[in-house]
Parts: C-alpha cells; sequence; structure tokens
C-alpha cells in the first residue's frame, strides 16, 4: 500500500528535509534493503558508479556479474567496511552509508564471507553463542558481580537452546561442542550460516555462500536458505555460479564495469540482450 | 586398591601410587596447583635442609611470595595477551604506574621523610593506583588499538619505557613537587608505606612489642617454639594475603572468561573482523578489557613491590621483568587462568629462583678455586674448576636456561602446561544439552 503511495506522489518527497526523511517516505516497510547511486573510488578507479537496486522483503535477491564488475565492492560498501564515495544505504528506511560494521550488523544487516571465517579456537556452540545482539553478559561488570551474574546465566541457559535449536535445523547439532577448526569446509559453511542467524538479522548478505561447497551439501545448504526465506528472512546472494542463481532467485542483479546493467526476474535476465552480449556471451 | 591388584599391571604399587596421585591432581585445576607447590617445597627443603628450619621456613616463603607475586602479574597478563590476544608489553610500566600512585597518595606530606605525598589512607593509595594504571592503560590504547599486534607491541613497549625514565628523572620529580608537593624521589626512588601485615603482628608495626595474635604466632613457631625468626613469620603473614588476592583474581577473570564478555574477547583474539561483523563493537571491547587488565596490573605492582620497602624506576621496573611475566603465562599456558597461575609459581621456583638456590648449595660442596675466566675454566679441563665458575657465574647461565626452556616449550609443547585454550566462554555449561542430562548443574 505504502509503496503505491510513494509512486503516486513523487514530488511531495523532494519537499522534505532531510535525506534520510525523504528516505523515510520513499522507501516503503517492504523495502528493508535499498542502495541509491552508490559509488565507490579507489584513487582514481571506479570501482562502483553509481549502483541502485532494492531488495525485496522476504526475497532472495542475487547479485551476479562477471570479475571486476564491482559486486564485492557493492557489497563491502552495504556492510561498511568500505565507505562509499558517494550515495546511500538505507536499511528499513534508515540510512546506514558510511556506519561502521558493528553499527551495521546490530540493525540488523548481517553478512557471511566468502571463504568462511569460524572462529576456530572456539566450539561451534560458542561460535553461535558469540552472536545475539545486545546480551546481558557483554557487559564486564554484569558478568562479575555476584548479584548480576544471575540474570546473565539465565540468559546464558536461553540461548544455549536457541543454539541448539540453530544446530538442529543446519542438522549440523552433532558437531556442537567440536572445535570450529576441526570442522570441514562444507561444515564451516553451515556453522556460519547458523551463526548469522543467531544474531536475529533482517537481512543476510551471503557473499559467495557455496563457493568450494560439494554438490550434496550445496542443496543442502540451498534448502536451508529457502526455508528461511520461507520464514520471512530476506536474503542477498552474491554468486559467481549462474545456475545457482538462476535457479533460486526470483530477483536478479546483473552488474556490469561497476554498474546495474539489468534488474529483473531469472527469465528477464536471461532473454535480456545487453546482459547475454556483455556477461553471459554465448552459453544461454 | 587392593581390589585392583588383580590385573597385572597394578602390582607396580610405586608407580600407580603415584599415577593415582597425578590423575586426581590432574582433574582438579587446584589439586595440579597444589601438587606443583608441594613437589616445590620438597625440592627446597631438600636443598636447605643441612641449614636447619629457620632457613627451610626462610625459602619456602621467598618461593611462594615470588610464585604468588608473578602468579598474580601472569593473570592480569592474560587476560590481555591469552584471551584477547592484545600484545601488551608494557606491563612493568603499568605495574610501576601502580605502585608509584599508590606510594604518593599514601606517604607523609611531610619532604622530611623524603618524598612528600598526600598522607591518605593505603586504601585510597590502592585503589588510586588501581585506577591511574587503568587510565595510562586508557591513553596507551586509545591510538594503539588500532594498530596490529606487532605495532601495538612496540607502543606499549614504549609507553612502558617512558613511564620508567620520566620516573626516574629528577626534572620530573622537582617539577611534581614544586606544582603538587608530592614526589618521586628520582633515581633514588621512594620508600613503601608501611605494610598493615606488620602491625597485625607487632603493635604499631615496631619490633619488641607483638601484638596477641603476634604473641601467639610468635610463640608457637618463633623464639617461644620453633626457632623460625620474626621477620620470616611476618612474611607468610602477608603471603597468606597475597594468596587471597590471588583467589579474588582467579575468581574476576574465571567469571569474565565464562560469560559473554569473554566470548567477546575470545572472538577478538580469533578474528576481528567476524566480532565486527556480528556486530561486536571491537575497539570498545578492547579498550575496556585493556583498562582492566591494566587495573589488575597496577594491583599486582602494589601488591609485589609495595611490600619490599622501597621502589625505584631501574632495577625493578626495566622491560626484562615484563619478559619475565610473559615466561610465566607461556610456560603455563596462554588462555588459561590455571596455567598462568601455575606458570607463574613454576616460573618463580623453578626458573627464576631455583637455578640461584641450587647454585650456590653446589658451590658450598665443591673444594675448589673458581677460575677468573670461562677461557681459564675451560683450558683446566678440571670439570669441578668449570662447575665452580658455572655456579659462581649462575646468574648470566640461568639466562642460557631461560632460552632452552622456552625453545623447547615452543617446539614441543606450544600451548604451555595447561592452556589448550580450551577454558569455556560461557556462563552455563555447555558440554551438552540441557535436556539431555539427568544432573545439569547450572541451575
Amino acid at each position: 500500500m505504502s509503496k503505491s503511495e510513494a509512486d503516486a506522489e513523487p514530488g511531495a518527497a523532494e519537499s522534505m528535509d532531510s535525506p534520510v526523511e525523504q528516505a523515510a517516505q520513499q522507501t516503503p516497510a517492504s523495502l528493508p534493503l535499498r542502495v541509491d547511486g552508490l559509488a565507490k573510488q579507489f584513487g582514481g578507479i571506479t570501482a562502483v558508479d553509481g549502483v541502485s537496486f532494492e531488495v525485496e522483503a522476504g526475497s532472495l535477491t542475487g547479485l551476479i556479474g562477471p570479475n571486476g564488475a564491482g559486486k564485492s565492492t557493492t557489497f563491502n560498501c552495504i556492510t561498511g567496511v568500505h565507505e562509499p564515495t558517494a550515495g546511500h544505504v538505507y536499511l528499513d528506511g534508515e540510512e546506514i552509508t558510511g556506519l561502521a560494521p558493528y553499527e551495521i550488523a546490530q540493525r540488523g544487516l548481517v553478512r557471511t564471507f566468502q571463504i568462511a571465517r569460524e572462529l576456530s579456537e572456539m566450539t561451534v556452540l560458542e561460535n553461535l553463542m558469540l552472536a545475539p545482539k545486545n546480551q546481558l553478559g557483554e557487559s564486564a561488570l554484569r558478568s562479575v558481580l555476584p548479584g548480576l551474574r544471575d540474570d546473565v546465566v539465565d540468559q546464558e541457559q536461553e540461548l544455549r537452546e536457541r543454539a541448539w535449536e540453530t544446530l538442529d535445523f543446519f542438522e549440523i547439532d552433532h558437531l556442537a561442542t567440536e572445535y570450529a577448526g576441526t570442522l570441514s569446509g562444507g561444515q564451516r559453511k553451515l556453522l556460519e550460516m547458523a551463526r548469522v542467524l543467531m544474531t536475529d538479522p533482517e537481512v543476510v548478505l551471503l557473499d559467495e555462500p557455496l563457493a568450494g561447497v560439494n554438490p550434496t551439501l550445496e542443496e543442502k545448504l540451498l534448502d536451508r536458505i529457502h526455508d528461511l526465506r520461507a520464514e520471512g528472512y530476506t536474503f542477498l546472494f552474491v554468486e559467481h555460479d549462474m545456475d545457482v542463481i538462476m535457479n533460486n532467485c526470483e530477483r536478479i542483479i546483473v552488474m556490469h564495469q561497476g554498474r546495474v546493467l539489468a534488474e529483473g526476474s531469472a527469465e528477464e535476465i536471461r532473454n535480456n540482450e545487453q546482459v547475454i552480449e556483455a556477461y553471459l556471451g554465448e552459453d544461454i | 586398591m587392593s581390589d585392583d591388584t588383580a590385573t597385572p599391571d597394578s602390582i607396580e604399587t610405586p608407580d600407580s601410587a603415584l599415577g593415582a596421585v597425578l590423575d586426581a591432581a590432574k582433574r582438579s585445576d587446584l589439586g595440579l596447583v597444589l601438587l606443583t607447590l608441594g613437589l616445590i617445597y620438597l625440592a627446597a627443603t631438600v636443598l636447605t635442609f643441612s641449614n636447619g628450619l629457620n632457613s627451610v621456613v626462610g625459602l619456602l616463603r621467598t618461593l611462594t611470595f615470588l610464585g604468588l607475586v608473578y602468579a598474580l602479574s601472569a593473570l592480569a597478563l592474560n587476560l590481555h595477551w591469552g584471551y584477547t590476544g592484545l600484545f601488551n608489553i608494557g606491563v612493568a610500566g603499568f605495574m610501576a604506574i601502580g605502585v608509584y600512585t599508590m606510594g604518593m597518595v599514601v606517604r607523609s606530606p611531610d619532604p622530611a621523610f623524603g618524598p612528600p605525598g598526600l598522607g591518605l589512607p593505603l586504601p585510597v593509595g590502592i585503589v588510586a593506583g588501581m585506577a591511574m594504571a587503568s587510565l595510562f592503560g586508557l591513553v596507551a590504547a586509545l591510538p594503539a588499538l588500532r594498530l596490529k599486534a606487532d605495532y601495538f607491541a612496540i607502543v606499549t613497549l614504549g609507553i612502558s619505557e617512558i613511564i620508567r625514565l620520566t620516573l626516574q628523572s629528577s626534572a620530573f620529580d622537582t617539577g611534581l613537587r614544586e606544582t603538587l608537593a608530592i614526589g618521586t624521589g628520582g633515581g633514588r626512588g621512594m620508600g613503601m608505606p608501611d605494610n598493615p601485615v606488620r602491625s597485625l603482628f607487632l603493635v604499631d608495626g615496631q619490633a619488641g612489642t607483638p601484638t596477641a595474635l603476634g604473641e601467639f604466632v610468635f610463640g608457637t613457631f618463633g623464639d617461644g617454639g620453633l626457632g623460625i625468626a620474626n621477620n620470616i613469620l611476618i612474611g607468610w603473614g602477608y603471603v597468606v594475603v597475597l594468596a587471597v588476592f590471588l583467589v579474588g583474581f582467579y575468581v574476576l577473570l574465571e567469571r569474565l572468561g565464562r560469560s559473554p564478555f569473554g566470548r567477546n574477547l575470545k572472538a577478538i583474539r580469533e578474528d576481528e573482523l567476524v566480532a565486527d561483523s556480528l556486530g561486536k563493537n571491537v575497539d570498545l571491547i578492547k579498550i575496556k578489557v585493556f583498562m582492566i587488565g591494566c587495573a589488575l596490573m597496577g594491583l599486582a605492582g602494589i601488591l609485589w613491590f609495595g611490600s619490599q620497602g622501597n621502589v625505584s624506576p631501574t632495577p625493578q621496573f626495566e622491560p626484562i621483568l615484563t619478559f619475565y611475566i610473559f615466561v610465566a603465562v607461556i610456560v603455563g599456558g596462554s588462555g588459561s587462568n590455571t596455567g598462568s597461575v601455575l606458570g607463574g609459581i613454576v616460573f618463580a621456583a623453578v626458573l627464576f629462583e631455583g637455578p640461584r638456590r641450587v647454585g650456590s648449595v653446589l658451590r658450598d660442596t665443591i673444594d675448589a678455586q673458581t677460575p677468573p675466566t670461562f677461557a681459564d675454566a675451560v683450558l683446566t679441563l678440571d670439570p669441578t674448576a668449570m662447575l665452580a665458575f658455572a655456579t659462581d657465574n649462575i646468574a648470566p647461565l640461568q639466562f642460557v636456561l631461560l632460552g632452552l626452556v622456552l625453545i623447547f616449550i615452543m617446539h614441543r609443547r606450544p600451548q604451555g602446561l595447561l592452556g589448550d585454550r580450551i577454558e569455556t566462554a560461557a556462563a552455563v555449561d555447555l558440554s551438552g544439552r540441557a535436556g539431555d542430562r539427568g544432573g545439569e548443574a547450572d541451575e
């Protein structure tokens, strides 16, 4: 509803004072992530050149492009690793451009890593219990003082149970007490997904989650992602593998040379002349 | 026990009995620490037995004191290095800040008695010392925490040396006296306030007038009983105080470690980027933990050097002190609090004090002239003369021993005695699922 309102009167937004208010006006609640005119230059090189796109709530949106298309830089600008040279990033209508990575994560936009970064000298369970936001015991004082520590212990029990449930969901509960460093590559990917889930994310950015994963596990990971999407989580999926993106994402954004080349459903992308020319070649 | 003899393996009773003790000790942290302490006591007793009870008890006191102060310092450093991976090699500086601040707050304002102070009570001085060490930690941390481990180490070492050289400077001393009416004593250092433990045993700390407790203790173990010197007995009193502080440190750090806070620390040690991308404010956590660790280092400095009568910057707070504390942490195993306690005790008794004591006892048994130089010692081709030379020059040889031990540990057991970094980082038991086991221990 609100989306049609915003579309109906584009002039009204111009009268708003701050860009944040404008964004709040323009971005309906169903758009958890919106990127507007994002640009990033490294010295004289323009890696990302005015990228704009939207990710709808509960969607699995794919972001593809050949090497050097600017996917990773876009990803890093969204998650706060790089500060964009120009443009804006909105999460649920609130501007998050230029915030520190941890602030962005606290607001509900959490990423995974292309090469799984498990915390190897912590157990799987500890890896998961690290993730939840605003834990009482993150205050040093609360963890130490006798009276206050009881609350911490209570919360830890809840967290432990939630961690177990999450491990069940990803079918790695048999590894709970293992050190993360002893896990196989695929198990680490699952662990990383499970850990991200423990943060109660609004939007999950998956950086090539299937890189180096065997086909069986790939299936499993994709199943889990679809399950979670059905539960209402939103995913932005950066991936090299065309087939995976085409088969799994309902919306696809194609980047090329730092710009968005095309946007649409798998069918539309398949039939897009520019995409075929620039990226897919004769493949499709 | 006797039932076990059915199996042929356990027939060698001495072996299995020792094994049983070792097993029991390994199962509990306290047991392991006590066992180590027991073995050290035994060795020390054998070493000085011929000199009489007084020297045995005196040596045991010295070893326990050193073991405890090293354990305290190692625990504080373990929070930085073992838990968080902060390569702080400025420990000596933060200890100096603690003990000097305490001295300046507590010492009499009258310049006639040396460097003037504020004349406040001792507890105020101790709290001030910790606060000041923590504040210096903050000052050090703010610019340095964004640096990578090795650069961070250089900054902390620099700060520690700046602190030492500033305390040594007579210009700084004069400046302080003129502006704040307090002084550091410069290179000569400052006398420390009276140890309150002393006045538990002696009225007003004066020799000759014991309190009721002193009367009892001296009567039982001292002149009236076993003939142990009063100062050694008072020393043991202070050892008890240190042991209480050690338990306090240990409980505090265990609680910190076994909590979401500790989990964040471990995560930062493992991979800062992960902690950051999961929404943890890494810089803030690092600053917090650095300040807590520095406060504990300040307190360790107070408990250690504040009890020694006099502090001066140069022999006491040189970087070698930091190095020793690092050795204690590494020997014990970084990341493990029990390991740090054990490492402190083992370092102090076996690596630090042991060689000197053994050397001097050996020297007494050798009936030979000490050759003036190493070349002379070798050229005599006489093993006795060489041994005499070695035992007379035990201090430099000690560094060789220390180096060998470090190489051995790094090569054979890089995780140290106890540190496999397996300490749980949660306030609850993570060994199983809550519903799975009958007797859940964490209600």
